[in-house]
């Protein structure tokens, strides 16, 4: 298949029962000055879908998510093209004012750190209140207090009546992220990108953050992009799974399959490593050799080709998408069966 | 709050010892200085009893501090002259130069802070931040002077100095202010526009602030809504420490434009050895900047709410 | 005032470029504020082997010169060299700031230093009030009140902006201290036993030793313009030893006449500044670019 091809059929990957994708990601490249720190990424999501998007940190995950909804830090440039449900133009490159009215309203984002990511000198309400007056969501102030209310509700936080008149620091680390989450799904967002979530909280309450998400989502029908670098995770929310590497893809599939039956060795190994029963004769735990270099500084070719038992010379070359948009991997030496 | 208050309270009383240790204690008899060396020993504990300076030392101290809570701050040794009326005529110059200067430095170096910061990768924003790093090398009294030799000298637009009170002829109050307040004014700015800048990046860089702009918020609007009250906190802190510079810095000013402030009363009082006007002056002034600081540690607690206790 | 640590987990490159870009790139503050300090410092040196005239020498022939090849700077109302007095008030306004400066480092980071370490709540508590109450007392002030009782002098003024400054030194001193004190390093020292005052020679004092220059250099600009400050009303160095703050004093009355009497001590005074203040701002950049990397 060439590469045109093959980008249109994991575009159709979104289609499957529901029809048209609503996010469509292609080419997306992003560098900071001559680094490429995102290449060519290219994947859809469906209406209401559930796509987790793994790897370690410095894999490229969350500039991912930022390059989607255009919050890039400063230097970073991306191009490529995504296109969104309902919004009538590329998201890459698209002015301050277009992109203005995309976030908050049809793309919404949880970010990782709910310490800082809500201002401290303000109420938790009337912050979630703006998302709504932003977008005209509600006319004023009083119907958007009123729905403030509701949306804490929704997100089964204690007390919604008396909420919003807290400040952030009166709040657990837990009940913040809810917070952010009702701010995200507050305008009904066709996409909600969950940027780890959960991993600046404490284990009893991620149960809890999951189970609000999923809600969540399914309510309003907002398809999901969950990132994060934990498996068991992913598994819980997610049916379809991305596995990104030094800025790459390098898997995809149904979450059941890619999960038990992995091709590429970078994803069979962070499935290894992720087994705490297991340990080898000494009583170490699985690792995966090496560690992830720094931004930029992959090798060419395969990026995983230094940490990989099964490299060859032919991996200094990219080796191409096998398989298609539903379930395929990039490798010249996958797991269970050569095909290259 | 109530601790505040109390610290407030202590350092005021203990700035008021080393202020009379100093002023009094140290240097000599008034009465030895008056009637001068040779003098016989008779005319001096007369006339040391007439000053009060033969009583013994704590006594003097509650006797002035007293004195001080109604504005008596005692008859000069040396003119003979009642001290507070002084001190309170002269504070009211000092205290208009010193208001004018910093709202005009607040004017002046709010915007010009956030426009250095927002695009502080661009070449505005470092001509801005240059500009403000001159600013701040430039005495206020040299700005004062370069500002008498183009307006008052060159250009004869502006008054060179002297002082009219606003009810007289408030025109003339007008123009005879302006360019002691710029003199003083700008060099604040420039100051000022520093840490306002710094304020801002900061605040740019907060996640929170990324948060804004997620909820769909242009950059600007998000500075605005959310990180112009978070970027006071510190100028806020930045503008009471300097409040006590621009104060000393009124004293050089006010030499330069030839006006009757407290910084004038000062030095003649030094000049003329007038040691209890000094100390008068003085503690007026530890006053004020300890009185500013205190209403700064308030404001900040109004403006962060997490520092309020018991929430 | 803290910069907040962030702790990104993932991709720190992404955001930190920039930080990284700065630190490699020759610090254009570190640069031009060394070369405008070394110009001072030159003038000053040179000032000891040789300049035009002595800038004590009147001479009622030449006054008011202006630039002439005689005196390329021309002279002032008694006929003294302006170049000369340029060189020679070099020294004063560098000698002020060295000795203030030191003498607020070598109070100052003890004291900070000890805030940080005691044990007992007892001396931190004194100490930081004792710092407090000093802040009450701005270095011109403090200067003021100085000469009135001990007499106005180079020595009362350098003495006094010293003493003002302690504060800002002991400050940074305790909270660089407290930092230090609870890395894991220092913790494992304690933890071996040693001593406080070998863990304060070891492990703080290299610590801080960054942050006190940079300060050192900022603190130096402060105090040139106090001292100058100082000598404009006629607190600081005593006639005839030139002072650039005097020679602006003097200046003023001629406004009108010789306005340029006025501009090379000024231009002095900012050229010295900027050039410390900038210094500082590159030294900082340099020591702890996580600190203040736009500052």
């Amino acid at each position: 298949m060439s590469m045109g091809e093959v980008r249109a059929d994991q575009a159709d990957a979104g289609r499957d029962e529901r029809g048209e994708p609503v996010l469509e990601v292609e080419g997306l490249t992003v560098g900071l000055g001559g680094l490429e720190l995102i290449t060519e990424l290219a994947f859809a999501l469906g209406a209401g879908e559930r796509v987790g998007l793994i790897g370690e940190s410095g894999s490229g995950k969350s500039l991912t998510a930022l390059a989607l909804i255009g919050l890039l830090p400063e230097g970073l440039r991306a191009r490529g093209s995504v296109r969104l449900a309902g919004v009538g133009h590329d998201l890459i490159g698209a002015s301050e004012r277009r992109m203005s009215a995309v976030r908050g309203r049809r793309m919404a984002m949880v970010f990782q750190e709910p310490m800082t990511a809500l201002n401290p000198l303000m109420k938790v309400g009337r912050q979630v209140a703006e998302i709504l007056l932003l977008h005209d969501t509600e006319p004023d102030r009083e119907s958007a207090r009123e729905a403030v209310v509701e949306l804490f509700e929704r997100v089964h936080l204690s007390d919604p009546e008396r909420m919003p008149e807290s400040y952030p620091h009166q709040l657990s680390g837990g009940e913040r992220q809810r917070v952010m989450l009702a701010m995200a799904l507050a305008n009904e967002p066709t996409v909600l990108i969950c940027d780890e979530p959960t991993t600046a909280l404490d284990v009893t309450v991620q149960a809890r953050m999951l189970e609000v998400i999923l809600e969540g989502v399914e309510r309003h029908d907002s398809a999901l992009l969950f990132i994060t670098h934990d498996l068991p995770v992913v598994a819980t929310v997610c049916r379809r799974v991305m596995v990104l590497y030094g800025g790459r893809l390098v898997e995809s599939g149904p979450i059941a399959e890619v999960f038990t039956r992995p091709r590429h060795p970078y994803t069979e190994g962070l499935l290894e490593s992720s087994k705490f029963e297991e340990s080898d004769a000494d009583g170490r735990l699985p690792t995966i050799p090496g560690s992830v270099p720094a931004a930029g500084r992959f090798p060419s070719g395969c990026p995983f080709r230094d940490r990989c038992h099964a490299a060859s010379e032919r991996c200094t070359e990219w080796p191409g998408w096998t398989g298609d948009a539903l379930r395929g991997f990039a490798c010249w030496h996958p797991r269970g069966g050569d095909d290259g | 709050m109530l601790r505040r208050t109390g610290i407030f309270l202590v350092s005021l009383a203990l700035a008021s010892i080393l202020v009379f240790a100093f002023m009094t204690v140290l240097p000599g008899d008034p009465a030895q200085v008056a009637l001068g060396v040779n003098a016989e020993p008779e005319a001096v504990a007369r006339l040391q009893e007439r000053f009060g300076t033969d009583r013994p030392l704590p006594v003097r101290y509650v006797d002035w501090v007293s004195g001080l809570l109604t504005a008596d701050f005692g008859v000069s040794y040396v003119t003979q002259a009642a001290i507070g009326p002084q001190i309170v005529d002269r504070f009211l110059v000092t205290l208009w130069l010193v208001a004018t200067a910093t709202a005009l430095a607040l004017l002046l170096a709010v915007p010009v802070g956030v426009v250095a910061a927002v695009r502080h990768q661009r070449p505005t924003g470092a001509a801005l931040s240059g500009l403000s790093q001159v600013g701040i090398a430039v005495p206020s009294f040299l700005a004062g002077m370069l500002l008498i030799a183009l307006f008052a000298v060159h250009w004869r637009l502006l008054p060179a100095g002297g002082w009219t009170p606003p009810v007289e002829d408030p025109g003339r109050f007008v123009r005879g202010l302006i360019l002691p307040a710029v003199s003083l004014g700008i060099v604040q700015a420039a100051v000022l526009t520093r840490y306002v800048r710094s304020a801002v990046l900061d605040v740019l860089r907060e996640d929170y602030l990324r948060t804004a702009r997620a909820k769909g918020m242009g950059p600007y609007l998000a500075l605005i809504r959310h990180g112009l009250r978070n970027a006071a906190l510190p100028v806020v802190t930045v503008l009471g420490l300097q409040l006590a510079t621009l104060l000393i810095g009124a004293v050089v000013v006010e030499r330069v434009f030839v006006l009757p402030g407290l910084g004038s009363l000062l030095l003649d009082g030094v000049a003329n050895r007038d040691l209890l006007l000094v100390q008068g002056v003085v503690m007026v002034l530890v006053l004020a900047v300890l009185v500013v600081n205190y209403v700064v540690d308030v404001l900040y607690v109004v403006i962060d709410p997490r520092l309020r206790r018991g929430t | 005032m803290s910069a907040a640590e962030s702790a990104a987990l993932s991709e720190p490159a992404a955001g930190d470029a920039e930080s990284v870009a700065r630190r490699r790139r020759l610090n254009p503050n570190l640069i031009i504020g060394a070369l405008l300090v070394g110009l001072v410092v030159v003038l000053a040196l040179v000032s000891f082997v040789w300049t035009p005239y002595d800038p004590t020498h009147v001479d009622a022939e030449a006054r008011l010169a202006g630039y002439t090849a005689d005196h390329w700077l021309g002279t002032d109302k008694f006929g003294r060299d302006v170049l000369s007095q340029l060189m020679v008030g070099a020294r004063t306004t560098l000698f002020v700031g060295v000795v203030a400066v030191g003498v607020a480092a070598l109070l100052g980071t003890p004291l900070g230093m000890l805030a940080g370490m005691a044990s007992s709540g007892w001396v931190r508590e004194l100490i930081m009030r004792g710092s407090d109450l000093l802040l009450a007392f701005p270095a011109l002030l403090l200067a003021i009140m100085f000469g009135a009782v001990f007499g106005a002098s180079t020595l009362t003024a350098m003495i006094a902006i010293g003493i003002a400054t302690v504060p800002t030194f002991a400050r940074i001193a305790r909270s660089r201290t407290l930092q230090v004190m609870q890395t894991e390093y220092v913790m494992a020292a304690r933890a071996a036993g040693r001593s406080r005052r070998a863990i304060a020679w070891r492990h703080v004092l290299p610590n801080i030793a960054g942050l006190l220059i940079v300060q050192a250099s900022v603190s130096f600009a402060i105090a040139v313009l106090a001292e100058a400050a100082l000598s404009f009303l006629g607190f600081g160095t005593a006639p005839p030893t030139p002072s650039w703050g005097r020679m602006l004093q003097e200046a003023q009355e001629l406004l009108a006449v010789a306005p340029r009497l006025a501009l090379w001590p000024g231009l002095g005074i900012a050229v010295a500044v900027l050039g410390f203040n900038l210094l500082g701002d590159g030294l900082r950049d340099r020591f702890d670019p996580q600190l203040d990397d736009r500052r």
